[in-house]
């Protein structure tokens, strides 16, 4: 009950004090706002870098053709090879030169015409082997050593351009953590700052308060509410605008980026989860910014 | 072990200021004391080490069993509950009026708006301005401002009153006010009270215990005491 009562108190301080200082809370509020806006592209950035990287993954593969008179034991070796390699996934898929031709030759019917037109035996078709790598941006490397294989004619995989894309977006993710990183700290300053001020104005009543036996918990307690609430209340327009900006371009570019190989994130699957740690963000952030400024006044 | 302990007591401001030396003192509960000198003697300094405002630099100081110098700086509320300060200047939140200032410990503690209403009423009723409750601390006079700085001290009615020259700025019938409404206190609630002054007045008239400083250093301790002329020592 006792517990109760200076929470409700305390939220009722807060609220005054936001309210009472209002050019000041705005001023924090704004900064919050354009910092949790720039937070929130990088998110989103992020967000479809990661998602975009994943679907490029499925794309690339590796095709390694194998030399047509190879026999039984010289493919099985190879496959061996292939699959010591490191950065090859468990899914190798083999494709013998004659499932291929019956393929074909069930694909359509001129191509069936052309395949009739061999014997049983005459196959010029080569066997193949479709491999899944581990890590995109090796994929280079990973199709030399495999056309280095004996009885492997050659290899082929996705456009180089894809690969250099690819790495191109490990950069991009990382620097957008660290653009979040540093932004965050950029807004508990600020609004550390701000309740710096308006604890300065009330550092006598905080003095008094002290002298008459508060606790410090209940003396920091409106200042922490009051800094989250300015954090929740940053937090507002940065998540409107992610929620009508990210749709409204998802719809704008048609779900792509560029290319039909590089599909966005679907709204619905994202600006939610976006907003809730944008809020979360902008609360906590507050609530530390504002701590870091009382404790300079609870001393002695 | 007594209400009030102090043992060699020393304390030097980190200004180099040295403000004690060597004091040693004991005061039982019920007690009312007075602590004279001269300005800069000391007196403010051995008040604020015992609601721990200041520590000390050596030395111990025990109130109501609590090793004061060693409180944490997290703990000193539990302390400062126990004790009522009356401060030359008032310290009254300008903001809020009589009442809410005398209530502001009260809510801060998280008590009951029953409770606390029933508290401050008879605080205010001790200390006569029943009828101010909602009056603004610059709408009074200092006389009456300084009774709301008791009743807010005793609201909470602590076993320990400190007053640092509470008649400080007050002229001499408003002062003969505040000792007769500190002294009731006193007979009637069972508190101590330390109160630093230098009114020679009030000392001569009330005849208490009466512990001088002088730069410093206790230089007497007397029973029904008065006031020392230090030229004289």
């Amino acid at each position: 009950m006792r517990v109760f009562r200076i929470i409700r108190k305390s939220f009722r301080d807060a609220f005054k004090s936001v309210f009472r200082n209002f050019s000041l809370s705005m001023a924090s509020i704004s900064c919050t706002a354009v910092t949790l806006i720039l937070v929130a592209v990088a998110v989103l950035v992020t967000y479809n870098v990661n998602s975009i990287t994943e679907d490029l993954k499925d794309v690339l593969t590796i095709v390694v053709f194998v030399d047509s008179d190879a026999t039984e034991e010289e493919i099985s070796s190879i496959e061996e090879s292939i699959r010591s390699i490191s950065n090859v996934q468990d899914n190798l898929e083999y494709n013998s030169k004659d499932d291929i031709k019956n393929q074909l030759r069930d694909s359509d019917e001129s191509m069936a015409q052309v395949i009739d037109t061999l014997t049983e035996e005459e196959n010029p078709l080569q066997s193949t082997f479709v491999v899944n790598v581990v890590d995109v941006k090796e994929i280079t490397d990973t199709a030399n050593q495999i056309k280095e294989l004996d009885k492997v004619t050659s290899v082929k995989y996705g456009e180089s351009i894809v690969n250099q894309v690819v790495s191109m977006f490990d950069v991009v993710s990382i620097s957008c953590i660290v653009a979040v990183i540093a932004l965050i700290l950029v807004t508990a300053f600020l609004i550390g700052n701000t309740i710096k001020i308006t604890i300065f104005s009330r550092r006598q009543e905080i003095n008094i308060m002290r002298l008459v036996g508060t606790s410090n918990t209940v003396i920091k307690l409106p200042f922490l509410i009051e800094g989250f609430v300015l954090g929740i209340i940053g937090a507002i327009v940065p998540i409107i605008i992610t929620i009508y900006g990210y749709t409204f371009l998802y719809d704008y570019v048609g779900g792509k980026f560029f290319v039909d190989m590089m599909v966005l994130v679907e709204p619905a699957e994202i600006i939610y989860t976006c907003s809730f740690v944008l809020l979360l963000v902008g609360g906590l952030v507050g609530m530390f910014g504002s701590l870091r400024a009382v404790r300079r006044y609870l001393k002695v | 072990m007594e209400f009030i302990e102090l043992n060699h007591v020393f304390k030097v401001y980190k200004n180099g200021v040295s403000a004690l030396a060597d004091v040693s003192l004991k005061i039982a509960k019920g007690d009312f004391v007075f602590i004279i000198g001269q300005s800069g003697s000391g007196k403010s300094t051995l008040t604020k080490l015992l609601y721990r405002e200041e520590k000390p630099n050596r030395g111990s100081v025990f109130v109501g069993g609590i090793n004061v110098g060693k409180l944490r700086n997290g703990n000193v509320y539990k302390l400062r509950r126990k004790i009522g300060v009356v401060f030359q200047d008032f310290k009254l939140l300008p903001k809020l009026t009589v009442y809410e200032n005398v209530a502001y410990p009260l809510e801060s503690y998280g008590m009951s708006q029953r409770e606390i209403r029933d508290r401050v009423k008879k605080a205010l009723e001790r200390v006569g301005l029943k009828n101010k409750l909602r009056s603004y601390p610059n709408q009074l006079s200092g006389g009456e401002q300084q009774r709301v700085c008791i009743a807010r001290a005793i609201v909470n009615e602590p076993k320990l009153i400190i007053c640092d020259e509470p008649t400080g700025d007050l002229d001499p019938k408003m002062s003969k006010e505040i000792m007769d409404v500190i002294e009731s206190i006193n007979r009637d609630m069972g508190s101590t009270i330390i109160m630093a002054t230098h009114d020679k007045e009030i000392v001569n008239r009330t005849k208490k215990r009466v512990i001088c400083l002088h730069d410093g250093v206790l230089i007497s301790d007397k029973e029904k005491g008065t006031y020392i002329e230090n030229e004289s020592v």
